[in-house]
């Protein structure tokens, strides 16, 4: 398990994976036996230029702390270009974010292939990690979505 | 100049080369100028005006209006006219259903900045030098052009028609304008300071939705704010996150496609900056995938809808702008 500063605080991490890659990815590091933390919830989409921007920040309305798109890496989608359209759009988005003055390292994107179940759990541990440090995501949140 | 296309518009009505003009009229106050459409000689004679302030873009209407039969005739400001060759380019208008006349523009007034100088119950302006002669019921006052501009004038792009069939007026040429500067000045604060500055901005919304509505670049028929499944359909927003997500994906829909004329913010009731955000999407467009202006040519592939094989990694994010 991780060693966290804040032991009270676990962050809900939305990942949104691609079929093809990603998702086969986590499953290899569930295979593997590779331990990665159970705050990350996994979202099948069939490609990452499935992800619309609003879905990030649906994730973030829900409660979502940190939200992370795994895809094919560029090159290989299944798709052939779907990944290069999304690598467009989430620069975009993320730095439209930043501008906003929303933490920039809530929203990550990794390229994680089905081969790599091992970066997909390295991944997954890091962001985890740097998400708990940045702790509750206050300024994308809907208190009427929160648990009491 | 108000006579000169009064004239010509007539002109073309009365030898059938269109039945239709698309200018401005007089709306609630003399200030607030309205876009109309003409269909007789008479209505020209007694509604149509241009003066300062005409900011009005009419680029949108014609995507209803080209599809009307016979032909529209259309004043277009530089500005305006990237708008139109936008939405051309996206095959909203149909070209051969329109008459385009491009028009000169010095830039036009701003209601707002005239109110905060004081002057009250306008009446009319007209140009005077370098000056505006304001006529109020509280009699006439002279204010510096520059005084009164709007802001999107006052960082002008271009005089240059994208697209026209005849001029009235002279053209102009694409000019150096620093419209980035307030979005830079804002990258340069620390992440906590531009939250407040945003929360300050965007809290005021009421979600009137009139800076989509305006938008030549939002012109989808059914839009994702309008889906009654979304929870967010035609309703004030209820709280920030709201605000901050309708500002957001309202600027993303129109992200690689937004020509920066600047309509958001002239409608805008409530006064949100909101072409900063437009304008961001625009700055990194630029930095990221290289200089790219919308509407300019029709042969260009939109950012959004184009990639390279070694465009920058999301990553870069991390690595630019702000204080930590």
């Amino acid at each position: 398990m991780q060693v966290n500063d804040n032991k009270d605080f676990q962050p809900t991490i939305v990942a949104f994976c691609c079929n093809w890659c990603s998702y086969a990815g986590a499953d290899l590091s569930g295979t593997n036996r590779l331990q990665y933390p159970a705050n990350v919830k996994i979202i099948r989409i069939p490609c990452s230029c499935r992800l619309n921007p609003i879905f990030i920040l649906r994730a973030f309305q829900r409660g979502a702390d940190g939200v992370i798109l795994c895809g094919c890496h560029p090159g290989d989608c299944h798709y052939t270009t779907g990944n290069y359209y999304a690598r467009r759009r989430m620069s975009l988005l993320f730095s439209m974010l930043d501008y906003l003055g929303i933490e920039k390292e809530r929203t990550r994107v990794e390229w994680v292939s089905a081969a790599e179940g091992a970066k997909f759990a390295a991944t997954m541990n890091e962001f985890v990690d740097a998400v708990t440090k940045l702790g509750r995501n206050h300024r994308l949140e809907d208190l009427r979505c929160k648990k009491q | 100049m108000q006579e000169a296309m009064k004239a010509r518009a007539k002109e073309l009505l009365a030898d059938g080369s269109v039945n239709r003009v698309a200018g401005w009229k007089i709306g609630e106050f003399s200030y607030d100028i309205t876009p109309a459409i003409f269909e007789t000689a008479e209505e020209i004679d007694r509604d149509f005006v241009y003066d300062d302030f005409c900011g009005a873009n009419l680029s949108k209407y014609l995507i209803s209006q080209s599809r009307k039969e016979g032909k529209i005739l259309v004043f277009l400001k530089p500005c305006d006219s990237y708008s139109f060759a936008q939405l051309l380019k996206e095959h909203r208008i149909i070209r051969e259903n329109v008459y385009i006349i491009g028009i000169e523009c010095y830039g036009k007034a701003d209601i707002n900045k005239i109110r905060e100088k004081g002057i009250d119950g306008v009446l009319g302006i007209k140009e005077s030098g370098s000056s505006f002669v304001i006529d109020s019921i509280y009699g006439e006052a002279t204010v510096p052009k520059m005084d009164v501009y709007a802001e999107r004038c006052l960082v002008c792009k271009s005089k240059k028609h994208a697209v026209y069939d005849e001029l009235i007026g002279e053209e102009g040429d694409v000019v150096p304008s620093s419209r980035f500067d307030k979005v830079a000045e804002l990258e340069a604060m620390t992440p906590d300071e531009r939250f407040e500055f945003w929360r300050g901005e965007l809290s005021r919304c009421i979600r009137c939705n009139a800076c989509r509505n305006v938008c030549p670049a939002c012109s989808c028929e059914n839009c994702v704010f309008d889906n009654p499944n979304s929870g967010i359909a035609n309703k004030a927003a209820a709280d920030s996150f709201e605000e901050n997500m309708f500002h957001i994906i309202r600027a993303f829909h129109v992200a690689g496609r937004c020509t920066d004329c600047g309509e958001c913010s002239r409608v805008c009731p409530q006064n949100i900056p909101l072409h900063l955000l437009n304008r961001k999407f625009i700055k990194d467009i630029n930095e990221f995938y290289g200089e790219y202006q919308a509407g300019e040519n029709p042969d260009e592939k939109a950012p959004l809808t184009n990639f390279t094989f070694d465009d920058c990694e999301p990553s870069i994010v991390y690595k630019r702008g702000g204080n930590q």
